[in-house]
C-alpha cells in the first residue's frame, strides 16, 4: 500500500486560492461559497453560524470551514448512497466559507439535513460534517454539527453515543436561535481548553 | 452499513502533530485531547463531486489567468503529476486547487504586507480536474521564497499550496509542495512539522526535464496520494447485513 501524502498547514493565505474574492480580487468566474441553497432547494432553510477559538478565547479569524451534509431527505449526493432516498437536483450538500477578517463569524446557508443510516443499521442523528483548515493547523480538522432540537435522535446516535462524558458531547451540538422567524444554528469551535471541541479521525 | 467500501485508517504517524512549538502558530490552535476514533460512515464516504461546469478551461495557466495587458514575470514552471489513492489507483475528475506567491515571494492578498512586489498580471490561484486516469497539470511561475514571523529570521522555501478532495470527505486534504533543490527546505519549520524525513521528502517536487518544454518552461513533477478504501464485503456477510 502507497502512503497518503502528509498534510501541511494552509497557512494564512488559504483564501487565496479557495476563496479569492475574500482574498480581494475578483478570479475565476464561479467562486465556491457558502450558500448552498437555491430557490428550489427542498426543505428547511437553516442557516449554520460561529466562530474558531484559539486557546486563548481568541476569535480565530482566517480559518476555512467547509461542511458536508445529506438533503432534507437524509441523502448525499454521491454514487456511493445506494439508501434508496429522494436526490434533490437542487441541493448538492457542500459549502465553503472562511471566517471573517474582523468579526472571525463563519455562516453557510443551508438546508436541514435528514437522518442517514450508519453501520450496521443504525441510525445517525441529522448531523453535518465540518472540515477546518488553518494557519497553525498541520492538518485538517474533522467534527460534527448535531443539532439541539434534535435530543431525542441525538440520544440514539451511535457516533454522540461514544462520547463518556456529557460535557465533551455538547461540543457537537449547535444550539438553536429564532431569528426573523428563521432557524439559526450557532455551532461554536474551540481548538483547545476547557471546552475543547470532539475533534474526530475518521 | 449501506455502502461496501470503507476507508483505510490514517496512518497519523506519517503526518505532522497538530502541537509542533518549532512552528509557533501552532501552540494555540492545536486540541490537545485524543481524536475521538470512528469508523468510516456513509457521512465520510461520500463527498462532494466537481465538474467541468464548475471551472474555467484556462483556470490552469497561472501565467495567464489574470493576465492584465501583459504575462507573469518569473521562472515559466509545469508542474504536473498524477493522484492516486493509497492502492495505486488514479483518482479521476477530482478537484485540485492551488495557491502560490509570486516569483517576489508575495501573495495576492489583503493581509500580506511582505516589501516584495505585487505582479500586476500574477493572481497566484489555479484549479483543474484531473484526468480520466489521475492526471493533473498547471502552468505557473516559480514562486520566491519570503519571510516570515516565526524567528526572526525564518524564510519559508519556495512552495505551492495544494487542496484535494478525493471522491469521499474522509479523504480530504491541503499540504504544500516543493521544489528539488531549494536550500532553504531543511531549516523549514512548516516542513519540519512532519517528522519522519522520508514523508517530507514526499512533498519535495522533482525537477523533470522530459516534462519541460524546450526554449520555454521547466518542469517539476509531483505525485500525490490520497486515502484508498477497501471492501467490506466480508464484514457485512458476518454480520448478516
Amino acid at each position: 500500500m502507497l502512503h497518503e501524502t502528509p498534510s501541511q498547514t494552509a497557512g494564512p493565505y488559504v483564501h487565496i486560492g479557495l476563496m479569492p474574492r475574500q482574498a480581494g480580487f475578483e478570479m475565476f468566474g464561479h467562486d465556491f461559497g457558502n450558500v448552498m441553497v437555491t430557490e428550489a432547494s427542498q426543505g428547511e432553510r437553516i442557516r449554520i453560524e460561529g466562530r474558531v477559538f484559539d486557546a486563548t478565547g481568541h476569535a480565530c479569524r482566517d480559518v476555512l470551514v467547509e461542511i458536508w451534509q445529506a438533503n432534507a431527505a437524509g441523502h448525499y449526493d454521491h454514487p456511493a448512497d445506494r439508501q434508496g432516498r429522494q436526490a434533490d437536483p437542487a441541493f448538492h450538500g457542500w459549502g465553503r466559507a472562511g471566517t471573517d477578517f474582523e468579526t472571525g463569524l463563519y455562516w453557510f446557508e443551508t438546508v436541514k439535513p435528514g437522518a442517514v443510516q450508519g453501520r450496521n443499521g443504525r441510525t445517525m442523528a441529522p448531523h453535518v460534517s465540518v472540515w477546518l483548515a488553518a494557519r497553525g493547523m498541520n492538518i485538517g480538522l474533522q467534527t460534527r454539527i448535531y443539532f439541539a432540537d434534535e435530543a431525542v435522535a441525538n440520544a440514539a446516535d451511535p457516533v454522540l453515543g461514544l462520547v463518556e462524558q456529557a460535557v465533551r458531547r455538547e461540543t457537537l451540538v449547535a444550539r438553536r436561535e429564532e431569528r426573523d422567524g428563521r432557524a439559526v444554528y450557532v455551532f461554536d469551535i474551540h481548538l483547545q481548553g476547557d471546552r475543547e471541541t470532539v475533534f474526530l479521525d475518521i | 452499513m449501506p455502502a461496501d467500501i470503507e476507508f483505510h485508517q490514517r496512518n497519523r504517524a506519517i503526518h505532522p502533530p497538530a502541537y509542533t512549538p518549532d512552528y509557533k502558530t501552532s501552540v494555540l490552535r492545536s486540541p490537545r485531547l485524543p481524536l475521538l476514533s470512528l469508523e468510516t460512515t456513509l457521512s465520510e464516504l461520500t463527498g462532494p463531486r466537481f465538474g467541468h461546469h464548475h471551472i474555467g478551461p484556462h483556470d490552469n495557466d497561472l501565467v495567464t489567468n489574470f493576465r492584465h495587458g501583459g504575462e507573469a514575470v518569473g521562472e515559466r514552471t509545469i508542474v504536473h503529476g498524477r493522484v492516486v489513492d493509497e492502492n495505486g489507483r488514479g483518482v479521476a475528475n477530482t478537484l485540485v486547487e492551488v495557491w502560490q506567491a509570486n516569483a517576489s515571494g508575495r501573495y495576492r492578498h489583503r493581509n500580506d504586507t511582505y516589501i516584495g512586489a505585487i505582479d500586476p498580471n500574477f493572481g497566484g490561484c489555479g484549479r483543474v480536474l484531473t484526468d480520466a486516469d489521475g492526471n493533473y497539470v498547471f502552468r505557473t511561475i516559480k514562486p520566491g521564497a519570503y519571510p516570515y514571523r516565526n524567528h526572526l529570521n525564518s524564510w519559508r522555501p519556495a512552495h505551492m499550496h495544494f487542496s484535494l478532495f478525493g471522491s469521499g470527505f474522509a479523504q480530504r486534504l491541503i499540504t504544500q509542495m516543493y521544489f528539488e533543490g531549494d536550500p532553504l527546505i531543511p531549516a523549514d519549520s512548516i516542513l519540519n512539522t512532519i517528522p519522519d524525513p522520508a514523508a517530507r521528502k514526499r512533498l519535495v517536487a522533482a525537477l523533470d526535464m522530459d516534462g519541460s518544454v524546450p526554449l520555454d518552461a521547466l518542469a517539476y513533477r509531483w505525485d500525490i496520494v490520497l486515502r484508498g478504501g477497501r471492501s467490506t464485503v466480508f464484514e457485512n456477510k458476518l454480520q448478516g447485513n
